[in-house]
C-alpha cells in the first residue's frame, strides 16, 4: 500500500488511521492488563498461602529506593503527558524536551532498580541453590549500635517466622521469584517505552508532531502511561506488604 | 466513522493529577506503616486502584475519549475480574487446603 | 467435463494480487515482504498446511501404535511423545491459527469493503513470529520431542520430564502473540475500516464470528502466554511458582492454563460457525434464519466460554463447591451453540439447496458438531466427568468439535471460497466425493472412541486390554479413510490452482461483498470503495445474481 504523506494507503482519512491506531494500543493494554493479570493471581494465592514468609521478605526490600522510584516513574508520566499535550498544541521544541525528561526518568527508575537487584544479590536472595534467609543477618558486620538492634530485630522477626512457617527458605524464595518476575517484567517493559522513546525522539527532533499529526506521542503515551499503573500496583504489594511489624 | 474533536488537557490539570498520585503515594507508604490488621490491603489497594484510575482517566485520557474507549477499559477490568475471582473461588471453598501438605523431600529433583 | 457451458466462459483479470507488481517484481521477496492480505493469507496456508502434515504424522503414527493391544510401533515413551506432539502441533499450529489466519486474513476486509487491515505491517510481523514459534517447536520435536501431554502440566513439564520442553514452551509463547496481534488487527479493522453503509448488522456473520474470535484471542492468550512463562522460568532457574515441594502449587497452573486453554476451543470452533453461516444461506439460495441470533451467540460463546474453564478439573483435587458450579456454567454454553444449530437448520427448511462441495462440508459440520456438542454436555455434568475423565471419551468428544467441527469448516470454507482465492473452480464430482470420504472417515475414526472411553479405556496409553481390540482396529481403519479425505482436496485444490476453470467473480453465486469484486481481487480489492445499500444474505431480491425470488434456480455456471 502507498503511503502519501502520513496517511497510509489502507486508510481512506487520517482521522481514521488516528481512531484505528489509537483503539489498537488501547486494545494491545488490554492483552496487557490480562498478561500481567496472571502473575498477580499466582502473587495474590501465594500471599495468601504464606502470608508470614511474605513479609520477610517483602521487608529486605529497600522502602526508600521503591518510594523514590514510584516518584520518578509518576514523574515521568507527567512529563510523558505535557509531551502529549507539547504536540496537540504544537510546540515542536516543547515536545522533544519532554520526551528526552520522560526518557531520562525512565532510566533513573532502570538504575535504581539495577542498584536494588545487586543488594538483593549480595544478600543471597537471588532463587535458586544459593538462596538464604539467614544469609544477610548472619553475616553482616554492623558498624554502629544502631545497626546492631536492627540487625537483633530482624533475626527475631526470622526466629519467629520460622516457628509459624517451617519452610520459610522454600517459601521466602516464592516471595522472591514472584518478586523479580513481576519487578523484571515490568523493566522490560520499560525497556521496550524507552527504546519507543528514542524513536518519537528522532521523528520529533525533525519536527514530525504537529497539532494535525501526533498519533506516535499519544499512543506511546498510552503505553507508558499503562506501565506506570502495574507499578503503582506493584509497590504497595511487593514492598509494603508487612511493614507494620 | 465521526470522531470527536479532540480534547486538549490543559496542563494545569496534569500538574493537580500529579501532586494528587504523589500525595497518594506518600500515604500508601505512611499507611502501610500502622497496623490495620486485615485492611491493610485494603487501604493499599484501594488507594493504588484510586491512583490508577486518575492516571487512565486524565494521563491517559480515558475521560475525554469515546464510548468505545471506555467499554475496552471496563472490559479489561472485567475479565481480569473474571480470572481472579473464579479462580480464588475456588480456593476459598477447599475442604482442605491440599497444597498445604508439604510432600516428601524426596520428591523433589534439584 | 461438460462441453455446453450455460454462462459465457470467464477469464481471469490482468491484474490481480497474485500477479501484481510490488516493486520488486514476482520475485520470492515481493512474497516474503508483501503487507497485501490476501498473500499474507497464503503464505500462511502454506506454513499451517506444514504443521498439518507434521501433526497428521503423528497421528498416523499413534493410530498404527494402537492396533494391538500391546502396542505394535513405538516404545511407551516414544508413544507418549507421539500424543504430546500431536497436539501442541494441531493446536497451537494448525487450528488455532487455520480459519482466522487464512480465511480470516484473506476475507475480512473484502467482506467489510476495505482496503487491507488496519495494520498491514503487523499482520506480516504476526506471520513471522508464527514462524519463529514454530521454529522453536520444531526444534524441541527434533532434539528429543516432548512428552509432558499438550496441556504442560506442571511437575510434569517443570521437573520430571526429561524432553525439550524448555524450547517448546518458548515457541508456544512467542505464537501466542502471533495470535494477539491477529485478534488485534480484526478488531480494529472491523471497528474502523468498514465501507459506507457496512453497518454492524449488515456484516456477514463470518466476520461478526471473527470479531468474537479476537476478542478470545486478546483476553485469553496473554494469560497462557504468561503461565507457559513461569512454567518456563520454572524449568530453567528451579523456581517454585506451581512446584507442591517448593510450596508452589500445581492446581493453579492449571486453572491458569485453562482459563485460556477452554476458551481457546472458541477460537477453533468460531470461525468454523462464522464459515457455515456463509455456506448455508449461499446453497439453500435463502436469507440466513435468525441473523441477529446467530451474531449474537457467536459474542454470546466467546463471553460465556470465560466462565467454565474450571470443568477441564474436576478430578484434580479443585472445591467440590467450585466444580459445582462451573459443571452449571458450562451448561449455559449450549444455549448460544444450540441457537445456531437451529438457526441454520430453519435456514435449510424450504430452502432450493444445491449440493455444491462446501455444502456437504457445511451439512457434516453441522452433523458433528452437534454430537460433539452434546457429548460435550455429558462432560459438563460433573458426575459424569468423574467416569469418564481422562478416557477415550473425552479424545472422542474433542476430535468431533475439533476435527468434525473445526477442521471441516476450515476445509468446507476452502472450497467455498477457493474460486475467490485462486480465480479457479476445482473438479465438482471428485470433491464432493472427498467430502463424503471425509465424513465417513471421520466418523469411522472417532465413534469407536465414544463407546472405548464409556467401557473405560484412558487416553494416554500405549496400551490396551485386549477386549478393546476390535473397537481400536476399526478406529484406525477409519484413519485411514480420513487421511484420504484430507489428501485428496489437497491435491486436487492444488491442482486446480494451474489447471482448474476459471471461476468468474461470483461462481455460486453468493450474495456478500468479496463477491462482487474480481477473482482473485485486485491488490486493492475493489476498483471503486462499494457502498453497501444491501441487506446480507439477500437471496430474494437479488435478480443481479440471476436467483429469481421462490422460482426454480437458474444454473449458476456448467456441471463438471
Amino acid at each position: 500500500m502507498h503511503r502519501t504523506g502520513e496517511l497510509y494507503g489502507q486508510f481512506q482519512t487520517l482521522e481514521q488511521q488516528k481512531e484505528s491506531s489509537t483503539l489498537g494500543m488501547w486494545i494491545f493494554l488490554v492483552t496487557e492488563v490480562l498478561f500481567f493479570g496472571g502473575m498477580f493471581l499466582t502473587y495474590t494465592i501465594n500471599r495468601h498461602q504464606y502470608f508470614t514468609a511474605f513479609g520477610i521478605g517483602s521487608n529486605t526490600l529497600d522502602i526508600k529506593l521503591g518510594t523514590i522510584n514510584t516518584g520518578v516513574l509518576i514523574l515521568s508520566s507527567l512529563t510523558m503527558a505535557m509531551a502529549v499535550w507539547s504536540a496537540q498544541v504544537g510546540k515542536k521544541g516543547l515536545v522533544t524536551g519532554f520526551l528526552i525528561a520522560t526518557l531520562a526518568l525512565g532510566t533513573v527508575f532502570l538504575g535504581i532498580k539495577v542498584v536494588e537487584y545487586k543488594q538483593k544479590f549480595d544478600h543471597h536472595l537471588i532463587p535458586g541453590h544459593g538462596f538464604d534467609v539467614w544469609y544477610q543477618v548472619d553475616n553482616t558486620k554492623p558498624e554502629t549500635e544502631m545497626g546492631k538492634k536492627l540487625l537483633d530485630d530482624e533475626r527475631e522477626e526470622l526466629h519467629k517466622a520460622t516457628l509459624t512457617d517451617p519452610d520459610i527458605q522454600s517459601h521466602a524464595q516464592l516471595y522472591f521469584s514472584l518478586y523479580f518476575a513481576m519487578t523484571g517484567l515490568h523493566a522490560l517493559h520499560m525497556i521496550v517505552g524507552a527504546g519507543l522513546l528514542i524513536w518519537l525522539i528522532k521523528l520529533s527532533m525533525r519536527g514530525r508532531f504537529t497539532p494535525q499529526y501526533n498519533t506516535p506521542v499519544e499512543i506511546v503515551g498510552l503505553y507508558w502511561h499503562f506501565v506506570d499503573i502495574v507499578w503503582i500496583y506493584l509497590f504497595p504489594l511487593l514492598y509494603l506488604i508487612d511493614r507494620h511489624r | 466513522m465521526s470522531e470527536h474533536s479532540e480534547h486538549i488537557v490543559s496542563p494545569i490539570v496534569y500538574m493537580v493529577i500529579f501532586f494528587a498520585l504523589i500525595a497518594g503515594t506518600t500515604v500508601t507508604v505512611l499507611a502501610a506503616f500502622q497496623n490495620f490488621g486485615q485492611f491493610n490491603i485494603v487501604i493499599a489497594l484501594g488507594i493504588a486502584t484510586a491512583k490508577a484510575t486518575l492516571v487512565v482517566l486524565y494521563f491517559m485520557h480515558a475521560r475525554y475519549s469515546p464510548r468505545r474507549t471506555q467499554l475496552v477499559i471496563v472490559c479489561a477490568v472485567f475479565w481480569l475480574a473474571i480470572m481472579l475471582a473464579l479462580t480464588l473461588s475456588d480456593y476459598q471453598t477447599r475442604q482442605q487446603h491440599l497444597s498445604r501438605i508439604v510432600p516428601p523431600a524426596a520428591l523433589y529433583r534439584a | 467435463m461438460s462441453t455446453a457451458p450455460l454462462v459465457p466462459e470467464h477469464e481471469l483479470p490482468d491484474t490481480h494480487y497474485l500477479n501484481a507488481t510490488y516493486g520488486s517484481g514476482r520475485s520470492i521477496r515481493a512474497w516474503l515482504l508483501t503487507t497485501d492480505h490476501k498473500r499474507i493469507a497464503l503464505l500462511y496456508l502454506a506454513s499451517v498446511t506444514v504443521f498439518f502434515f507434521i501433526g497428521g504424522i503423528f497421528a498416523t503414527m499413534i493410530r498404527i501404535h494402537l492396533l494391538t493391544p500391546g502396542g505394535a510401533l513405538v516404545s511407551p515413551e516414544t508413544y507418549n511423545k507421539l500424543f504430546t506432539m500431536h497436539g501442541v502441533a494441531m493446536i497451537f499450529f494448525f487450528l488455532i491459527p487455520s480459519i482466522p489466519a487464512i480465511l480470516g486474513n484473506f476475507l475480512i476486509p473484502i467482506m467489510i469493503g476495505a482496503k487491507d487491515l488496519a495494520f498491514p505491517k503487523i499482520n506480516l510481523l504476526s506471520w513471522y513470529i508464527y514462524l519463529i514459534g514454530g521454529c522453536f517447536v520444531l526444534y524441541s520435536f527434533g532434539t528429543g520431542g516432548l512428552d509432558t501431554g499438550w496441556t504442560f502440566y506442571t511437575p510434569l513439564s517443570s521437573i520430571y520430564s526429561n524432553s525439550a520442553v524448555t524450547p517448546a514452551v518458548i515457541g508456544i509463547f512467542i505464537n501466542g502473540f502471533s495470535s494477539i496481534l491477529t485478534g488485534l488487527n480484526f478488531i480494529v479493522t472491523i471497528h474502523t475500516m468498514r465501507a459506507p453503509g457496512m453497518t454492524w448488522f449488515r456484516l456477514p456473520l463470518f466476520v461478526w464470528a471473527h470479531y468474537a474470535t479476537s476478542l478470545v484471542m486478546i483476553l485469553g492468550t496473554p494469560v497462557v502466554a504468561i503461565t507457559l512463562l513461569l512454567a518456563g522460568l520454572e524449568r530453567m532457574f528451579h523456581l517454585g511458582f506451581f512446584n507442591p515441594s517448593m510450596g508452589g502449587d500445581p492446581i493453579l497452573f492449571q486453572h491458569l492454563f485453562w482459563f485460556y486453554s477452554h476458551p481457546a476451543v472458541y477460537i477453533m470452533i468460531l470461525p468454523a460457525m462464522g464459515v457455515v453461516s456463509e455456506i448455508i444461506p449461499t446453497f439453500a439460495r435463502k436469507p440466513i434464519f435468525g441473523y441477529s441470533f446467530i451474531a449474537a451467540s457467536s459474542i454470546a460463546i466467546a463471553v460465556i466460554g470465560f466462565f467454565v474453564w474450571a470443568h477441564h478439573m474436576f478430578v484434580t483435587g479443585e472445591s467440590t463447591y467450585a466444580a459445582l458450579a462451573f459443571s452449571f456454567l458450562s451448561y449455559l454454553v449450549a444455549i448460544p451453540s444450540a441457537i445456531k444449530v437451529f438457526n441454520w437448520t430453519a435456514t435449510l427448511y424450504k430452502g432450493s439447496i444445491s449440493w455444491d462441495p462446501p455444502m456437504i462440508y457445511a451439512l457434516g459440520f453441522i452433523g458433528l458438531f452437534t454430537i460433539g456438542g452434546l457429548t460435550g454436555l455429558s462432560l459438563a455434568c460433573l458426575g459424569l466427568d468423574i467416569h469418564v475423565h481422562d478416557t477415550y471419551f473425552v479424545v472422542a468428544h474433542f476430535h468431533y468439535i475439533m476435527v468434525g467441527g473445526a477442521v471441516m469448516g476450515y476445509v468446507g470454507g476452502l472450497h467455498f471460497w477457493w474460486p475467490k482465492i485462486t480465480g479457479r473452480l476445482y473438479p465438482k464430482a471428485l470433491s464432493r466425493f472427498a467430502a463424503i470420504v471425509l465424513f465417513i472417515g471421520f466418523n469411522l475414526t472417532f465413534f469407536p472412541q465414544f463407546i472405548l472411553g464409556y467401557l473405560g479405556m484412558p487416553r494416554r496409553y500405549h496400551s490396551y486390554p485386549p477386549e478393546f481390540q476390535v473397537l481400536n482396529v476399526l478406529s484406525t481403519a477409519g484413519a485411514s479413510i480420513l487421511a484420504v479425505g484430507y489428501l485428496l482436496p489437497m491435491l486436487y485444490l492444488f491442482w486446480s490452482m494451474r489447471y482448474g476453470k476459471v471461476a468468474g467473480p461470483n461462481p455460486w453465486p453468493a450474495t456478500g461483498l468479496e463477491w462482487k469484486t474480481d477473482s482473485p481481487p485486485p491488490t486493492e480489492n475493489f476498483h471503486v470503495t462499494p457502498v453497501v445499500d444491501w441487506e446480507p444474505y439477500d437471496y430474494r431480491n437479488r435478480p443481479d445474481l440471476g436467483l429469481a425470488a421462490g422460482g426454480p434456480l437458474a444454473p449458476a455456471h456448467g456441471d463438471d
